[in-house]
């Protein structure tokens, strides 16, 4: 009934990946999905707390602005070499994770929220006004690019898309690796029921702030990405906005699974390209299609056709063992759809 | 002495449009258990409706305070109707987000219509008036007695009458009220009116000695859940109270700390208290 195998679909994704700077007309079209895979990056850290572990943590930007700074200050300041500091930039996000995190968790749903909007609001003013060690509202100028490796030349805009595109599909296939193994399962126990997950023994506090941490460390990486492609930094990284934008990447695609955050984080900014007047304005239409979105399809387009794919796979009473097969590339069971 | 009772003006004023704000928020949370992030967007509302009345139409300030209150109550009941209403039964996370699609259409579309940039709203109480060495402008004490107004009048509002008794029960037990037979719905849309009226008002208030942006709900938001999660989510005494230790933490902390950071008080204040009482400063019970 599936449409194409999970992993010849995933190959086929690699495979127009790879391809796509031989297709693409122009190096803009370069920047915008370069762009959009570094997000998307940040998107698959912020799904996994979020979609897979039920935490909405609101400050996910804010880290990704301190995996971007640590970058900039290391390389403009301090003068080190930009793999070095692209090296540090997930563990220093994880490293101020870890105190945000044993603070935050202790509170439960929409407390957390609300406590980590207050966090990324801190560390954008921090950012804002802490001039002597961020260059406050005049940010970071002339980050250099990544310097070579033998013959590959970072300056060049192919090069830094398969830059960028490496550390997606490692990123993915971390991501595919922790939320198939007993630490996923875990972190989706903790989603469904944190009182049932307890009572089976699972350490709450511990794995809430594992998740957290590895959520985060995606998201300090994708900023280090993000600060050695731009080359240019401002407070507004650390905006909540692109937290919200991350939310509707994940809500498009589909909450909870591997592949929607990916499919929402290339299609929206391509969407906005195509729809030029809207750049400015494009929350006038996202806006209502977030409230749409949840209201019609909470699980996004992913979610809703492996839902609908399950259901289907249950009429024909399959024989019980193939049933978990055809969610493989999304391991939610058909109970764990109901994330949140 | 004379600069110490200036912070606690300026205490009182912020204090004063910080609970408004978070009284509407507290009142929706205790009824429909929502942190409604579009409070913030019906704030910034409010200003632009009163900005478009007083500066296009050239009617007077209070006009703009009028016009605002209703046009925001009428957002605030759309959306509740819309958007709220259809998510009651689904989980924590979906309201939230739709909560912050609103907030993005709605800033987004004052941004379309409006444009970017900031805009000034004309108060006919420019005045500035001394007390013996105290300088008030005239508008801070028009909002510090607005303020006082409103928070009175919701108060015998909520205490007095029948209609206001049915919000304060729904918020206390959902099923009871509806045992005996409270409209739900009808509570439902009246708290978000009220809501709205009330940060819409808090707006028209604030704007003239601040300006009118897009973007200006954004820290007022923020600090309003500061408050709320201070006071007790759902709790209205809690929400002034809580909206006072903000506006004079802030107030003091500009003068004696300083001005840079006077916007991170209200969040360290939260990360601090949060941190040593997960629970909340007056709320009984773990969040």
């Amino acid at each position: 009934m599936k449409l194409i195998h999970p992993v010849t679909g995933w190959l086929l994704l690699l495979v127009l990946a790879l391809a796509f700077p031989f297709l693409a007309g122009n190096d803009y079209h370069l920047t915008v999905m370069s762009t959009a895979y570094i997000y998307a990056i940040a998107t698959i850290g912020l799904n996994l707390i979020t979609g897979y572990t039920g935490q909405y943590n609101l400050a996910h930007s804010g880290f990704m602005a301190i995996g971007a700074y640590t970058v900039g200050i290391l390389t403009v300041d301090h003068g080190m070499s930009f793999w070095l500091a692209f090296a540090l930039s997930g563990f220093v996000a994880a490293g101020i994770g870890f105190f945000v995190g044993i603070v935050s968790l202790r509170l439960k749903t929409h407390f957390f929220s609300i406590f980590t909007l207050c966090v990324g609001y801190i560390m954008y003013l921090l950012i804002e006004k802490w001039e002597s060690l961020t260059h406050g509202t005049v940010g970071i100028m002339g980050i250099p690019a990544p310097e070579n490796i033998g013959p590959l030349d970072f300056s060049e805009p192919r090069t830094q898309y398969y830059l960028v595109l490496f550390f997606l599909v490692a990123s993915l296939w971390i991501m595919h690796r922790i939320v198939h193994s007993l630490l996923g399962r875990t972190f989706m126990a903790i989603r469904n029921g944190d009182d049932l997950a307890q009572a089976l023994g699972i350490n709450l506090m511990r794995n809430k702030l594992l998740a957290f941490m590895l959520s985060v460390f995606f998201s300090g990486l994708a900023g280090g990405l993000y600060a050695g492609y731009v080359r240019f930094l401002g407070p507004g990284v650390a905006s909540v906005e692109h937290t919200f934008d991350m939310t509707m990447y994940m809500l498009v695609g589909g909450i909870g699974t591997l592949l929607g955050p990916l499919l929402g984080a290339i299609s929206v900014p391509w969407l906005t390209q195509y729809l030029q007047v809207l750049q400015e304005y494009r929350f006038v239409v996202f806006g209502p299609v977030l409230v749409l979105l949840v209201i019609f399809l909470p699980y996004g387009i992913v979610g809703t056709y492996l839902n609908r794919q399950r259901r289907k796979a249950a009429l024909k009473t399959v024989p019980p063992a193939a049933a978990p097969e055809a969610g493989s590339s999304t391991p939610a069971p058909k109970q764990g759809a109901n994330h949140a | 002495m004379e600069l110490f009772l200036q912070q606690v003006l300026n205490g009182l004023t912020l204090g004063g449009v910080y609970s408004l704000v978070a009284l509407g928020l507290t009142l929706v949370y205790g009824i429909l258990h929502v942190p409604n992030f579009a409070h913030g967007a019906f704030y910034m509302a409010g200003a632009y409706a009163a900005f478009f009345i007083i500066d296009k139409l050239g009617l007077n300030y209070w006009w703009g305070m009028l016009g605002a209150a209703v046009t925001v109550a009428l957002i605030s009941v759309v959306s509740e109707r819309l958007v709220f209403h259809p998510l009651r039964k689904a989980p924590y996370l979906h309201h939230m987000i739709a909560s912050i699609g609103i907030l993005l259409f709605l800033e987004a579309g004052a941004q379309a219509i409006w444009g970017a940039d900031f805009h000034r709203m004309a108060t006919p109480y420019n005045q500035i008036l001394t007390f013996g060495g105290l300088t008030m402008p005239a508008q801070r004490l028009l909002i510090i007695g607005a303020a006082f107004f409103l928070v009175v009048l919701l108060q015998l509002f909520l205490k007095k009458t029948v209609t206001g008794a049915t919000i304060v029960a729904m918020a206390q037990n959902r099923e009871g009220a509806a045992l005996v037979g409270i409209d739900a719905t009808r509570v439902a849309m009246l708290t978000f009116a009220i809501a709205g009226a009330l940060a819409g008002m808090a707006a028209v208030l604030y704007a003239p000695i601040n300006l009118v942006y897009t973007s200006m709900g954004h820290l007022v938001i923020t600090k309003a859940f500061v408050i709320i999660v201070l006071g007790g989510m759902g709790s209205v005494p809690g929400a002034i109270v809580g909206g006072l230790i903000i506006g004079f933490a802030e107030a003091f902390g500009a003068f004696y700390i300083s001005t840079d950071y006077k916007d991170i008080i209200a969040f360290a204040l939260l990360v601090l208290i949060l941190s040593l009482r997960p629970q909340g400063l007056f709320a009984k019970g773990a969040h």
